[in-house]
């Protein structure tokens, strides 16, 4: 599998260290369609491929947006690309969230730090059929006020009257208004049905641990709960055993996997 | 006359308590309010009193010389605040200010103590609920020392 050529056509700072790449096709390439919780291999020419979540809206496929934390080499090189600079992209690859199943039911997303980027398109189609599914919640934990990913849309979608977000911070810093703690706090009081209730669940494997016990605590059931994983995938086809997990591959059976199907996989030590 | 027994037996800390004990609590019960910005105790203060919370959103506060007032852990609607009330020598460890306006039921502590001595039963259920809270945020405090959205995480 080769990469499709992308042009950069934004290269936009969230916080201290993440980014949002917005890329456009070339070569007369037509719109990438995606599901939500999808990822793409990335390619920086010269010093590698990394797989980053695809953050944008499936409702806009002739833009494709990946938001990810400039950490290492590739990363770090993807942070100082600019605007018309090529890019490599293979994908989409792995499975999303079930946005189709979560039709007439509340849906309860909890996204923690970074966690928020592939969770974003599944809460832009939510979004775009509103009218569909029950009571929609956002429960969004990150490290201090500075960290908060897509801080403007999150205001926007705080002040629409049909979608209900929270956000904590784990350290308050000064002038820091909102909820302090850990992101679970905020479960036994958010304003869904559990016994209607599908949840999506993402960000460190830890807060997903803690997250879906507190889930089933208010009473979802563990069928209705999803995680996303990540692990170090490589091929993206499920060849070459970098992101095996359990008896499968992230890549090609994941990212998004419902809980009751993992739960035993992610309290192993070494999977 | 209404008294405070209906909103205590619904609130989340004390439901399904015995009548019999929630009696003895409205008889130490008071309403009070906090506008925003209000202490509601200060740290080094006598614990007399703590707070269910029945509207509104309270901060645990340290203050610090270098960095001021920081926000540790903030409890609303539905939570309970404080409870260096049960413990000797009863002071307030931390600051507790209203950042929004804030509607609770103030339990005396002092006449709760003396309550919880003449009656065990009463001490035994609240130090219960209390432990559970206190389990919670020890638990709480323990992920957020992990820092787990940083970037080793």
């Amino acid at each position: 599998m080769f990469p499709d050529l992308f042009k950069v056509r934004q290269v936009r700072r969230e916080t201290d260290d993440t980014f949002t790449l917005e890329l456009g096709p070339v070569n007369g390439r037509g719109p990438f369609t995606f599901a939500a919780g999808q990822f793409n291999m990335l390619y920086v020419r010269g010093i590698g491929e990394v797989p980053i979540s695809i953050s944008g809206d499936p409702g806009q496929p002739g833009s494709l947006v990946h938001t990810t934390r400039a950490v290492g080499a590739v990363t770090n090189a993807m942070r100082a690309l600019k605007k018309g600079d090529m890019i490599g992209v293979r994908g989409p690859f792995g499975i999303g969230w079930p946005v189709q199943e979560a039709e007439g039911r509340d849906v309860v997303v909890v996204a923690g730090g970074i966690g928020l980027a592939p969770l974003r398109p599944a809460i832009c189609q939510l979004l775009a059929r509103r009218d569909r599914v029950g009571k929609l919640v956002l429960l969004y934990g990150t490290r201090t006020p500075a960290d908060i990913l897509f801080r403007k849309e999150l205001e926007a979608w705080r002040a629409r009257l049909d979608f209900e977000v929270y956000v904590t911070v784990d350290r308050a810093t000064a002038g820091w208004h909102g909820n302090v703690g850990v992101v679970t706090k905020l479960i036994p009081k958010a304003p869904f049905d559990p016994g209607r209730t599908l949840a999506m669940v993402c960000g460190p494997e830890i807060m997903m641990r803690f997250t879906a016990l507190e889930l089933e605590k208010r009473g979802v059931a563990r069928q209705r709960i999803y995680l996303s994983m990540e692990r170090n995938m490589k091929c993206g086809i499920g060849l070459c055993g970098h992101c095996q997990f359990g008896p499968g591959f992230i890549c090609k059976d994941g990212p998004v996997y419902r809980y009751d199907a993992v739960k035993g996989l992610v309290s192993l030590r070494e999977v | 006359m209404h008294t405070l027994e209906p909103i205590l037996a619904e609130h989340p800390f004390l439901k399904g308590l015995d009548p019999r004990h929630l009696d003895v609590l409205v008889g130490c019960a008071s309403n009070v309010r906090f506008d925003e910005g209000a202490f509601v105790f200060r740290q080094g203060e006598e614990a007399n009193t703590f707070y269910i919370l029945r509207e509104g959103k309270i901060a645990v506060e340290i203050f610090t010389p270098h960095r001021g007032a920081i926000s540790i852990d903030t409890v609303g609607e539905g939570d309970v605040l404080g409870w260096s009330w049960l413990i000797p020598p009863y002071h307030w460890h931390f600051d507790a200010r209203a950042v929004e306006p804030t509607r609770a039921i103030a339990l005396d502590a002092r006449c709760m103590r003396t309550k919880c001595e003449s009656d065990h039963e009463l001490g035994y259920e609240l130090m219960k609920r209390f432990a559970q809270i206190i389990e919670q945020r020890l638990d709480a405090t323990r992920w957020q020392l992990l820092d787990v959205y940083g970037v080793r995480s």
